[in-house]
């Protein structure tokens, strides 16, 4: 943040927010002229568009915008009809992280977490979202489900989802609110198994616990965090001199390697490597398209299917589903 | 100065209302007009894509409360916990109040009084984080009882552990207010059942429990309460199905926006609370106050 601000004179006041649920709630909060940025995942973004909390981006002014990987330049959750929302910035899968010593052979499927035989072994993430990861699974173990898109469910697909998801519930020790919570889990062996993020087993395996991750077969999904501009933006050229700051490889590289992610700008690569030598490859920031072909990123479920029907269930009958499941 | 003194001397109306006026407007301001936004809240809905409130009044809410079984499950839950952790609190603050305020010398008793108080002074999240490391599967717990030769319990994240974390963390409300009751019963009473012949334990039951009642129901109103009302416990030490009253209100309000349920489902508390408070009366909780 001090190089930013001596390079471009614009002062940096921030405010975290816990979830994307929390992180929608703040930019609406105070009629939205309060924050001028807003880095949102994308089971939020789609809300603050609709819910005209953010703007459209020039993208003429965001010259790093053209080395974005293909895959995140105009994807759905934040480019409608071509109006492009907000500028992609970084990325993670939701991948499937095990205890190597606990959990024999190494686990090629999500099946594991609906496995009786492990009850009380497994954490995942306290979030509606989390549905998607049922639904993603279920639509590679019983496709005559008709699940093409895990964020678009119908009513009756959502019913077998949730029933799968409540015979995980004697499963779970705990659904993690915090990065930390799951961390402590695993580190006390309260949890040998859970749907989880690369930082965790990263900070894990730093503290020498015997973690892994891997991305199953059925194929998983990710996160893709966005920076988005509010249609109230007190201070527009400063947010977009932010942009543009976060989107240099030099700083994709360094936030990719503090949390864990990976960058959206493929030449973040070499710098990544120099940063921490094999870290590029670690975090596949230089996957090919096929690998994206596998991470189904998170969107903002909504009424319209995107198939002409609009009988697919939206965000708040996905938060009030979720309640049911964890009772 | 010796004007505005003799007014008021001469005005007790005047005199009262003065003295009452600060804390009349904090009450009105702060918590009446609150609890009427919080109703007039609860009769709106918000339009899950934007965020917005929908106009027009609706009982749809409460319809989703009645319908869904799940609050109802959740409310049973947090209702009963409180229940259980202010029975546990009320027996484990019994034997330590009364030594505290019949049998201790007054150095024992500062002693015990400091101990009482000494949780307070950390911080709340501390307490319950020492909790977590002590419940673990590879916690303190565990360990001891690995090294006792006892099978290991599984209580980390659980509604058990819950139970026991809320009793530890309201346990010196519940004391309190017993060894405060039990201290103000005459000794002369005690004397007067014994002369009569009664015995000791007809001298506890028909003397010491009614007349500690008030300070008994008084603990009960302080561990219920704030049982009832809390949602971090919950979210710490609680397991997959441990979501409180407070948990849903707060997922509600900061997380989902959706601040008209939230509002819907927090009428719930308030109207056990009206229940616990009378019946609290009746045992006469507010003459130890």
């Amino acid at each position: 943040m001090k190089p930013f601000t001596a390079a471009t004179g614009c002062v940096v006041h921030r405010k975290y927010a816990g979830s994307s649920d929390e992180m929608v709630a703040l930019m609406r909060s105070g009629g939205g002229n309060q924050y001028d940025l807003v880095s949102a995942s994308g089971d939020a973004t789609l809300r603050l568009i609709y819910g005209h909390n953010v703007q459209p981006i020039n993208l003429a002014l965001i010259p790093a915008w053209q080395h974005l990987i293909p895959a995140l330049q105009a994807p759905d959750f934040n480019t409608i009809k071509d109006v492009h929302y907000g500028v992609s910035y970084e990325w993670g899968p939701n991948v499937l992280i095990y205890n190597t010593q606990k959990v024999t052979p190494a686990p090629t499927s999500w099946s594991v977490l609906y496995d009786p035989a492990n009850e009380g072994l497994v954490s995942v993430p306290d979030n509606p979202i989390q549905i998607a990861d049922a639904a993603l699974y279920l639509s590679k173990t019983k496709p005559d489900l008709g699940i093409t898109d895990p964020y678009e469910l119908n009513q009756s697909q959502m019913d077998a989802v949730v029933a799968l998801l409540k015979t995980q519930r004697p499963l779970v020790r705990k659904y993690w609110a915090l990065a930390s919570d799951q961390i402590d889990l695993m580190k006390n062996g309260d949890s040998t198994m859970g749907a989880s993020w690369p930082y965790m087993t990263n900070t894990l395996q730093a503290a020498k616990v015997p973690v892994a991750d891997t991305l199953p077969k059925e194929g998983v999904t990710g996160w893709a965090d966005t920076w988005m501009v509010s249609s109230n933006a007190p201070h527009p050229n400063c947010a977009y001199e932010w942009i543009n700051w976060v989107t240099t490889p030099a700083v994709q590289a360094q936030q990719a390697i503090y949390f864990g992610e990976t960058p959206a700008n493929t030449l973040a690569c070499p710098e990544m490597d120099k940063q921490q030598a094999g870290s590029c490859a670690q975090y596949h920031a230089n996957a090919p398209a096929s690998y994206f072909d596998q991470i189904k990123f998170w969107k903002t479920p909504l009424r319209n299917c995107g198939n002409g029907k609009s009988d697919c269930l939206n965000y708040g009958e996905w938060q009030r589903a979720w309640q049911q499941i964890k009772g | 100065m010796t004007t505005l003194a003799a007014t008021l001397w001469r005005h007790p109306r005047l005199r009262i209302a003065s003295l009452l006026a600060l804390p009349a407007i904090w009450f009105v301001a702060f918590y009446l007009l609150a609890l009427a936004a919080m109703f007039v809240s609860s009769l709106h809905t918000v339009d899950d894509l934007s965020g917005q409130i929908l106009p027009g009044w609706t009982l749809a809410n409460f319809r989703i409360l009645a319908s869904d079984w799940t609050y109802g499950r959740i409310a049973l839950r947090t209702v009963g916990i409180a229940l259980a952790v202010t029975i546990t609190d009320g027996l484990l603050a019994w034997p330590f109040a009364y030594v505290m305020a019949r049998h201790a010398s007054p150095r024992l008793r500062a002693m015990l009084m400091a101990l009482v108080m000494l949780p307070l002074w950390s911080s709340y999240l501390a307490r319950v984080y020492a909790w977590r490391l002590i419940l673990a599967h590879d916690g303190v717990l565990n360990w001891a009882l690995h090294g006792l030769g006892l099978p290991t319990a599984s209580i980390g994240y659980s509604n058990w552990a819950m139970w026991i974390v809320f009793t530890y963390l309201w346990l010196p409300f519940m004391i309190l207010p017993l060894f405060a009751a039990l201290e103000r019963i005459p000794t002369t009473l005690l004397e007067a059942s014994s002369d009569l012949g009664a015995a000791g334990g007809r001298t506890f039951r028909r003397v010491i429990v009614p007349l500690a009642l008030p300070g008994l129901a008084a603990g009960a109103i302080f561990t219920f309460s704030l049982t009832l009302g809390d949602y971090v416990t919950p979210l710490l030490v609680g397991g997959p199905s441990s979501d409180f009253i407070g948990n849903v209100v707060y997922s509600n309000v900061g997380v989902s926006n959706n601040v008209p349920f939230a509002a819907a489902f927090a009428v719930l508390p308030l109207l056990v609370m009206a229940g616990y408070l009378l019946i609290a009366r009746r045992l006469g909780a507010f003459d130890a106050l």
